[in-house]
């Protein structure tokens, strides 16, 4: 789709007045729908809409050799993918670095915020672990990938039922009551800096006006496990302050909301 | 002899039958096969005595000679520029229908148009291989400065414009903002952000409910009453392009 | 060996399992479609006519249909799918393409592609008829020209019996098995997809043609009503003006 040359300074003249181009505000997110259960061959899945963009989330599990610097560990993997079905800026082939980075950030708030805790996944110590493939699949790119994939993931993880083990082979038809020893929930919040103004859950739109913005993965008590600066301005000690705290409200909204479909 | 199938105002599918016989003549999306009258798009069936009409309520941008439409530069040629118009062919622009003085040979044609500018412009020619030209000539061709560019399903365009330029004027009067329609789909807007607010979700109405009757009245129902201005039935809408 | 005798989900032979379907469901994309048949789900999504890149791929006299077909990593009945194309992924992009252009006609669009995306969320048997239904109706909700809609099922034979819309589990009956699927161009009742799998004779495979062209119309019937279901016009759209 084309769009204006100056696309920056008329969204400017909005922001200014505290507006957007929908009738939200600044630090505003629009409406997160969730659904679990989207996938009945995954072990876990979810649906996450944020206005326009749609995503979903599927678990595998698998039983594998463990990685060797963690032999009494579960594996964890988190891939995000951009398939061209989902928008006309996206190129078929093998992920782009778009894609690639979406994963990476999503991967690092689970994998750091140890939501999963992985060493009760382990079979046989060095020999056999529980190996957990989280794949986000977007269906509808109309901005904020990252944080819709991280909810979708943290929802699918809280989905997913372990399947039967018979001897060394998993039986996928047969499912378990077992659930993951899911430890904490850790969502991801993005933060973009327009000209002056700071905010959240940008429209494809939005993101084409976009100077800078701050990834944050955090738990409900404010800590941080996974950050990533991205876009082309330099940011000062004020932007990050003001960024950290949009973003951790923001996250925290997230994970209230998600609370709420889960309970 | 022969026999119609439909009924005016139906939604139709693709390859549905509309009727048997030759008495009929298709028009628009519908098309004949031996004895039948079929449809090759989804559409709304309108019969008015042999003529069978199917109009699109989707499907591509086809460019006309006078069509105005709006475009981005994507390249400064030598003798001209390459537009985008968002559709599969780009088209060229130039520079003897683009500007009115003498422009020497080896001029940089960018300080008229440069890379990324939105113009609103006219059809001149269209090839059967799809070579495109566009004419800034005509007096309602400008370049478009800012804004924001917003986009609709080109056959639903004709509602956005309405009997006579009458939905685009009630738009603009109503807002008090710049409207540029595309044929081609594309609509440029240009205000006060709460005016433009308005607009933007009057335009969504109209997407979503082109293929109804009675639009004209909610649109005008839904401008009073966001912007808390009467919209005179008599008035005389003053429309230039 | 156990000889085959009944379904296990309660059907009789010549049931088709529940089926579900939407269109308009990818707002970025021309047009798009969600189609559920059992546990077998695609969604699917038009792009185009565009510019078609590779430029060697062009073809001067027509617009170029090109199919894509994917399972979603979590979407296969044991391990996970690694993503990317496949050769069992490519060989159905392939038949998808060749089940939907005899319909297409796009000879407006010379040296254009229309792009269509086929994701499968979750399978169970049935997964190139579920894509094939559900691109013909992105097709039509995106407005490409049409001659007719397309609509797939796969049948099959179990030991001597006859059946529709075969599940995973009955494909992998541990005996004399075959899985047929099919594409059926309405009006003409033409096949425009055939492939095979397992051991069938002659006759058998005729006798399925029938039961197929039958099984496709209840198809058509879900397609067609999830198109009409987009422009039904719900209640009073003046009421709450």
């Amino acid at each position: 789709m084309l769009t204006s040359k100056n696309a920056k300074l008329h969204l400017a003249k909005y922001l200014k007045e505290g507006l957007r181009y929908d009738s939200r505000k600044l630090d505003e997110y629009r409406d997160i729908k969730i659904e679990t259960g989207v996938s009945n061959t995954a072990e876990g899945s979810a649906k996450v809409t944020l206005g326009k963009t749609e995503v979903i989330a599927g678990i595998k599990l698998s039983l594998e050799k463990p990685y060797p610097d963690t032999p009494d560990s579960g594996n964890l993997m988190v891939e995000v993918s951009l398939p061209s079905l989902a928008s006309p800026e996206y190129e078929s082939g093998p992920p782009g670095i778009d894609a690639i980075e979406f994963s990476r950030v999503v991967d690092r708030g689970i994998r750091e915020g140890k939501v999963v805790d992985t060493k009760k996944l382990c079979m046989e110590p060095g020999e056999k672990v529980w190996s957990i493939s989280i794949d986000i699949v977007v269906i509808n790119n109309d901005g904020n990938i990252i944080d819709a994939s991280g909810i979708a993931a943290m929802a699918a993880l809280l989905d997913t039922t372990m399947p039967k083990v018979e001897g060394n082979t998993v039986n996928y038809k047969e499912k378990t009551k077992d659930r993951l020893p899911i430890d904490s929930w850790v969502v991801p919040a993005t933060v973009h800096k327009i000209g002056e103004h700071f905010l959240v859950d940008l429209t494809c739109e939005e993101e084409e006006a976009s100077d800078g913005r701050l990834t944050l993965a955090a738990k409900e008590d404010g800590r941080i496990y996974a950050l990533q600066k991205g876009g082309d301005i330099p940011l000062t000690k004020e932007d990050l302050a003001t960024m950290l705290k949009l973003g951790l409200d923001s996250g925290k909204k997230s994970l209230a909301r998600l609370k709420e479909v889960l309970k | 002899m022969g026999e119609v199938k439909v009924s005016n105002k139906q939604v139709v599918i693709p390859g549905e039958i509309l009727a048997e016989g030759m008495d009929y003549v298709p028009t628009g999306a519908a098309y004949r096969e031996e004895d039948k009258i079929l449809s090759m798009q989804t559409g709304l069936v309108e019969v008015s005595n042999r003529v069978i009409k199917v109009i699109p309520l989707s499907g591509p941008y086809f460019p006309r000679e006078g069509d105005t439409i709006i475009g981005r530069i994507s390249d400064v040629l030598l003798s001209g520029w390459r537009v985008e118009i968002d559709m599969a062919y780009e088209a060229i622009l130039p520079v003897k229908d683009a500007v009115n003085e003498f422009v020497g040979r080896g001029a940089d044609l960018s300080k008229y148009f440069d890379i990324g500018d939105l113009i609103f412009c006219t059809v001149s020619r269209v090839t059967s291989q799809m070579l495109i030209d566009l004419s800034m000539k005509d007096r309602n061709s400008r370049k478009l400065f800012g804004g924001r560019l917003l986009s609709i399903a080109p056959v639903k365009i004709p509602r956005v414009i309405g009997k006579k330029a009458s939905m685009v004027a009630m738009l603009k009067n109503a807002t008090g903002c710049k409207v540029y329609v595309g044929k081609n789909g594309l609509i440029w807007i240009d205000g006060e952000p709460k005016m433009e607010q308005v607009l933007a979700n009057a335009l969504q109405m109209i997407d979503e409910q082109a293929h109804t009757s009675g639009l004209t009245e909610r649109v005008k129902k839904f401008l009073e009453k966001e912007t808390g201005n009467k919209i005179g039935d008599n008035d005389e809408f003053q429309q230039k392009n | 060996m156990m000889s085959f005798s009944k379904r296990t989900d309660g059907r009789s032979l010549t049931d088709l399992r529940p089926m579900e379907a939407k269109v308009g469901v990818i707002d970025k994309a021309d047009g798009s479609a969600y189609f559920k048949i059992g546990n077998t789900a695609a969604y699917a999504a038009v792009y185009g006519p565009k510019q078609m890149l590779p430029r060697f791929m062009q073809d001067p006299r027509r617009g170029v249909l090109r199919c894509s077909y994917s399972m979603m990593p979590f979407s296969g009945m044991g391990e996970r799918v690694r993503p990317g194309q496949n050769r069992r992924a490519k060989e159905i992009s392939m038949v998808t393409e060749k089940a939907l252009l005899p319909v297409v006609d796009i000879e407006k669009f010379p040296n254009s592609v229309v792009d269509v995306f086929i994701e499968l969320p979750q399978t169970d048997a049935g997964s190139r008829c579920a894509g094939i239904t559900a691109a013909a109706l992105a097709l039509a909700d995106a407005g490409i020209p049409m001659k007719d809609m397309v609509s797939s099922v796969a049948c099959g034979k179990i030991d001597d019996k006859l059946l529709v819309d075969l599940s995973y589990e009955e494909e992998a009956f541990d005996g004399e098995v075959c899985d047929i699927p099919f594409a059926f161009m309405h009006n003409s009742g033409k096949i425009t997809l055939l492939q095979g799998d397992g051991v069938v004779d002659t006759d058998s495979l005729l006798k399925l043609f029938d039961m197929a062209k039958e099984a496709a119309g209840k198809v058509y019937e879900v397609q067609k009503n999830a198109l009409l279901e987009k422009y039904k016009v719900e209640g009073d759209l003046d009421a709450d003006q």
